[in-house]
């Protein structure tokens, strides 16, 4: 065993690896392996998807080590000749569930004994095409006291679609199935057909409307990483600070549909007046109020400027204040508290066994945060401290934006008195030539979570394959364990103090 | 005679407006007109009706039933001098069972559309107003002990408020009709008339199948209900000693600073948990009786229990 742990593939955030440097192993010794290193608390996988390759499917699992800031690259080979069935990782680490889900769904490998082998997102080029979105196999008990609620996928408000499927008792809810893949778009498969840069970088904006500055900036460092393109620290910091604007901003929108869902009506009117004052500040820098065009691979379009800065601290300062003092009034309020406290609770032993990211796993007492763990961009010059909060409820979720916010603001105070915008960052690349026959990996911390792209390129440099997960991939399995023996009026706030993607989903 | 009436008529159509005017305000937003609502109701009026193919004819006729069977409980409120049009003996348990026929009607063409959430709507407005019931009943019926009448003009034009116990009665009493009549008009905290959230609604999801002209009828009804509660707040407010003209004067101002408060207390609070409603209704029930044990005091009827 620990021969093999000797010569495993060690590589660093944003980083491009030759394919042949990344280990082979049967699988099971790939299993072995694998279940090796998840059973570590250190370790999380943060990827693990098939690509055709020659004639078969290669297997790459992407495993982040928190503590040494690496990520553990571990392949392994199926030739179409072999039958098309695995063993399951499932039974002993529940998070893989997602990505085996995934693999089942486009390739058609069964994974044997996986104990919930489930369409994913029902995606264009899935291996069984018979299976239509309408035959979901849901989870049925057969019991004359249980009836069904079925919620969706159109909903009454202005949201996205996904269909939620309660099996209840009374009012109380036993089970709660997530069906999501409605919205699904094939953006993989269009990041590949489109060869320009430039649409590639605009289709990353668009895999999750709410995160665009998060998801086109783990496309951008990739790109970088395959192209060998240096940027330089000043463009770093301006991407952070774009990033922790982008978290502001839909934190404290949260903050303002949690309050209107339990209609606490001011709450929900003046957070989300705040909310605004931070996306125009985004839009007189980028053009864009959600931060679209900000990110381009190798340089900047708008750079951020002394004047820029200027205005940034003014609007800060009116923003914090004003958040300050209604976040102080709203977090105390007793009705607020008792419709929030101690409901949708996920325990940390949950959490990290379904291998939440982001902030449902920082409210439930688990330290997964890639800023700190993998720094990226401006992370790396100007370290952040993680919020971890204990209790995993509905409240610690809520309190978790207003703690984020705070943490962000006083982030971007540091950078602003210590950083130089003189002179202007460099230009975007056009044109990027990619090194051949290479992997590469981008995390991210989305202000919901950890977001990953992956990258295969062919012996010319082609993009071959393209991988994103969104952190919702993981994150829907909290909801829908937040929900059990809840009562099914508190979904909605639930669902809220999630807020989870479903067009990261779907893709 | 008629002029009870007709107040009450004129506050429904205006309260619902004023009610969102000051919470608009209160929130830093523009806010629609006050006379808004109206203009919707009237636009509805207009509109023609779609109806599922799962419903009967009750469906279409519940509307109508439960708009009726407010306007006849209006007959039955005085406003301090001015009689009611309907008043007999023990007339307050008819109007509470009239306004109970209304909701039972309602609860029935909600059930009748074979949702799962008008179902669920129809079974939670069916649990409230079970536990609401009896603190209209013990106040009402307190106070008809008190003042030894049982009809509500006799009740009210001899209620006097003449010790500190008597103004202890009177103001529980109004606190308690205050939050009764926002669990009646599902306002907060027990329900929230402008969530979307089908699965946390209450009463707007048993309206989620009307549409047009009987949906109409269901916001006009809203209203009266509204102002029903608004009339009893004021002739507790107000001796019917005062000339009618003075009373007159009050009855708006009294209709106005009641709007304000449930503006505010929809601005300024989040509504309950679901599962806690239940136990907050039956406090009030509780704090009904404080008023029934208070009456015993006051006449000196406290040995009479066991």
């Amino acid at each position: 065993m620990n021969e093999k742990f000797e010569n495993i593939c060690r590589v660093k955030n944003n980083s491009a690896t030759d394919l042949n440097l990344i280990p082979v192993y049967t699988y099971s010794e790939f299993s072995d392996l694998a279940l090796n290193l998840l059973t570590k608390k250190e370790n999380h996988c943060v990827n693990y998807f098939a690509s055709p390759y020659k004639n078969g499917l290669r297997f790459i699992a992407s495993i982040a080590d928190d503590t040494a800031g690496d990520i553990i690259l571990l392949s392994h080979f199926l030739a179409s000749s072999e039958p098309k069935q695995l063993n399951s990782l499932t039974p002993k680490i529940t998070a893989l569930h997602i990505f085996e889900r995934e693999i089942f769904e486009n390739y058609g490998i069964a994974f044997k004994d996986h104990p919930w082998l489930k369409p994913v997102r029902f995606p264009h080029d899935r291996f069984d095409r018979n299976l239509k979105v309408n035959d979901y196999p849901f989870y049925k008990i057969n019991s004359h006291e249980l009836h069904e609620v079925g919620v969706g996928p159109v909903h009454a408000g202005i949201i996205e679609p996904g269909h939620f499927r309660f099996i209840c008792n009374g009012e109380n809810v036993l089970h709660l199935e997530i069906q999501l893949g409605w919205q699904h778009r094939g953006v993989e498969a269009l990041i590949l057909e489109k060869k320009q840069l430039l649409q590639r970088v605009i289709l990353s904006e668009s895999i999750a409307g709410d995160t665009a500055v998060g998801h086109s900036l783990a496309f951008a460092q990739l790109i970088e990483s395959l192209g060998d393109i240096k940027i330089s620290g000043q463009l770093m910091v301006e991407r952070a600070i774009a990033l922790e604007l982008e978290r502001i901003a839909i934190h404290v929108g949260d903050i303002a549909a949690l309050c209107t869902d339990i209609s606490y009506g001011l709450g929900a009117n003046i957070f989300a007046i705040l909310r605004t004052g931070i996306i125009n500040y985004t839009q007189s820098w980028c053009g864009n109020r959600l931060g679209k065009g900000m990110i381009r691979p190798g340089g900047i379009n708008l750079p951020f400027t002394n004047e820029h800065k200027k205005r940034l601290l003014e609007v800060l300062t009116k923003f914090e204040f004003q958040f300050v003092e209604l976040a102080h009034r709203t977090y105390k309020l007793s009705s607020v508290q008792n419709r929030f406290d101690d409901i949708g609770t996920v325990n940390e032993d949950l959490i990290r066994s379904i291998g939440a990211v982001g902030m449902a796993a920082r409210m439930a007492n688990l330290n997964r945060d890639i800023r700190s763990s993998h720094p990226f961009a401006g992370y790396i010059q100007f370290p952040i401290e993680p919020v971890i909060l204990p209790k995993g409820d509905v409240f610690s979720r809520f309190l978790l934006r207003r703690k984020e916010i705070k943490r962000s603001i006083a982030w971007i105070r540091n950078i602003l008195a210590n950083a130089n915008f003189d002179t202007p960052s460099e230009k975007p690349v056009n044109e990027i030539v990619l090194k051949p026959d290479s992997f590469a990996i981008s995390l991210t911390e989305g202000w919901r979570g950890e977001i990953c792209h992956c990258a295969l390129t062919d012996d010319t440099g082609n993009m071959i394959f393209y991988k994103i997960k969104d952190p919702s991939m993981h994150n829907w399995k909290a909801l829908e364990l937040s929900l059990r023996n809840l009562e099914i009026s508190d979904f909605p706030i639930n669902n809220k103090s999630y807020n989870l993607s479903y067009c990261g989903y779907d893709l | 005679m008629g002029v009870g009436l007709v107040l009450i008529l004129i506050t429904s159509l205006i309260f619902p407006g004023i009610v969102s005017v000051v919470k608009a305000k209160v929130a830093a937003r523009k806010g629609p007109r006050v006379m808004q609502h109206f203009y919707d109701i009237i636009k509805l009026m207009k509109k023609g009706n779609v109806y599922s193919r799962t419903t009967g004819f009750l469906f279409q006729l519940a509307p109508i039933i439960y708009f009726s069977t407010l306007l006849t409980a209006v007959f039955f409120i005085p406003v301090g001098n001015y009689k009611a049009l309907f008043s007999f003996e023990g007339d307050f348990v008819m109007f509470a069972y009239l306004m109970a026929s209304g909701r039972f009607i309602m609860i029935i063409a909600a059930m009748d559309t074979g949702s799962g959430f008008e179902g669920m709507g129809a079974n939670r407005e069916a649990f409230y107003s079970l536990l609401a019931e009896p603190v209209f009943f013990i106040i009402m019926g307190s106070i008809a002990l008190h003042t030894g009448h049982n009809s509500f003009y006799d009740i009210f034009s001899s209620l006097y408020v003449e010790s500190a116990l008597t103004y202890f009665v009177s103001a529980l009493s109004i606190y308690l009709i205050f939050w009764l009549s926002m669990i009646e008009n599902s306002r907060l905290p027990v329900d929230d008339p402008n969530t979307h959230l089908e699965l946390t609604m209450v009463h707007e999801v048993m309206v989620l199948d009307h549409s047009g002209f009987e949906l109409g009828l269901i916001q006009l009804a809203g209203g009266l209900k509204f102002a029903i509660f608004g009339s009893l707040i004021f002739n507790l407010v107000l001796p019917i000693q005062n000339n009618y003209f003075v009373q007159l004067a009050f009855f708006p101002i009294v209709q106005i600073i009641y709007a304000v408060l449930v503006a505010f207390v929809e601005s300024f609070r989040a509504r309950n948990k679901m599962m806690r409603n239940a136990q907050w209704i039956i406090t009030l029930s509780a704090l009904s009786i404080v008023v029934f044990l208070t009456i015993l005091i006051i006449h000196e009827k406290v040995g009479m229990l066991p």
